[in-house]
């Protein structure tokens, strides 16, 4: 039975609570970095880093960091990890250093990470918070492969970097370019909706449970949000 | 000096728009965009941000560089607008309370936006002087407001239609994003063509 319970959480990860399809966290680095599949597999692989070392760190410190400052306590480790990461890319794959450029650093605000770390490491043990981390980190990459994968290989007529030579005369250039992504994230939660039949929750509106800020926001600030808005419709 | 001034603020509202074709502040973009006056909000709270968080790391930028401490860039970047949102909402909350209960409940929101860090970063990266680096700042904050105004009146629309249900929510919404990043593409070269 406990070993089920480990591999669900690993397992949850890749497609029934999917970081990128199910819960909606970390949309920039996904339509940012998928116009290449080596681009996608090295930011998946960053952030997989990223998320297993301040999950572990993090359950270690549950116990430490004061309720009160535990998001900014949260963000300096994060913040931490993504600069060792960045530092051993730029030391031993400048190329994908320069790829990423940007997106890199700003790994740092990726909703995934710090939202396991207040949804997951912050309340469960280290063994548990280390897997977690993998499975989200798997399921990140995962889906940074799939949608990179169509993008490329449709937008570019390459794979990795290598050209696919009879689909040259064929490419739509629209995949590679920023509607494009736009395009195929929208087309792959629909798919992924029909593949889980719906049973996974789907963001129906925006209140604060379907706000993908909602982790990391102070709690009942969207609430606060609609409520002033009431007020102002009834003054 | 002037016409390069403008050249940047115009390009960083419309042709390398942030949010549709940088993909920084895609949450906020896809979170807050339902109604137009929470939109305009979460705007203008983003622009006063980044112009603050600017005016600040610019500065500290060249210290760290001087102690030769640029690699912590990362880390002391995301501590100052962390810090810095925080103050803005204890400073709005004390002194001008009307404001802050306009604009101060979407402040916590704006510490994980990346086009926050992402803006501060770029103008290190890009180069740019510390007038230069305002006045993009600027431009962003414009273009981020811009893309959340025109998207909140596609979003009301697309409430109104009736969508098959696995594209739903968030699917629509993404393709919906799609079409105005498309029509935002017919700017790229406009600003150079116009200076030329």
């Amino acid at each position: 039975m406990k070993r089920n319970s480990n591999w669900s959480i690993l397992l949850k990860g890749l497609l029934k609570e999917n970081p990128v399809f199910v819960l909606i966290l970390g949309t920039c680095p996904t339509l940012a970095t998928t116009t290449t599949v080596d681009g996608a597999f090295g930011m998946g692989i960053a952030a997989l880093a990223v998320l297993v070392c301040s999950n572990i760190l993090i359950s270690l410190l549950r116990k430490v960091i004061p309720d009160s400052v535990r998001i900014p306590c949260y963000i300096v480790v994060i913040a931490g990890f993504v600069t060792i990461v960045q530092m051993i890319v730029q030391a031993f794959l400048p190329g994908l250093y320069v790829k990423l450029g940007v997106y890199l650093p700003l790994i740092t605000v990726n909703c995934i990470i710090l939202g396991r770390a207040e949804m997951f490491a912050g309340k469960n043990s280290v063994g548990k918070s280390a897997l977690d981390g993998l499975g989200m980190g798997l399921g990140f990459t995962v889906a940074l492969l799939a949608m990179s994968t169509i993008r490329e290989v449709f937008g570019a007529a390459s794979f990795a970097g290598i050209a696919i030579p009879f689909m040259e005369n064929y490419k739509i250039e629209f995949l590679v370019k920023a509607p494009g992504g736009m395009l195929v994230y929208g087309c792959l939660i629909a798919l992924v909706y029909v593949i889980t039949k719906g049973r996974a929750p789907l963001k129906k509106s925006f209140s604060c449970a379907g706000c993908p800020n909602a982790a990391n926001c102070q709690t009942g600030a969207c609430e606060a949000a609609a409520e002033a808005e009431i007020e102002k419709g009834d003054a | 000096m002037f016409k390069s001034l403008i050249i940047i603020l115009l390009s960083s509202v419309l042709v390398n728009n942030y949010v549709l074709s940088r993909f920084l502040g895609i949450c906020p973009f896809l979170g807050v965009s339902k109604k137009l006056n929470q939109a305009t909000g979460m705007g203008i709270a983003v622009t006063v941000v980044m112009l603050l968080a600017t005016a600040v790391t610019w500065p500290l930028q060249l210290l760290l560089d001087k102690a030769g401490l640029g690699y912590m860039q990362t880390i002391v970047f995301i501590l100052v607008i962390a810090s810095l949102v925080q103050m803005l909402e204890l400073l709005l909350k004390r002194f001008i309370p009307a404001l802050h209960k306009g604009l101060g409940v979407y402040l916590p929101l704006i510490t994980t936006n990346c086009a926050v860090l992402g803006v501060a970063i770029n103008n290190i990266t890009d180069g740019y002087n510390f007038l230069e680096s305002l006045v993009s700042s600027l431009g962003v904050g414009l273009g981020f407001l811009l893309a959340m105004v025109l998207f909140s009146g596609l979003r009301s629309r697309i409430d109104e239609t009736n969508i098959p249900k696995p594209f739903r929510g968030l699917a629509a919404t993404l393709i919906a994003a799609s079409f105005i990043s498309l029509a935002f593409m017919g700017f790229a070269g406009i600003v150079e063509k116009m200076f030329a």
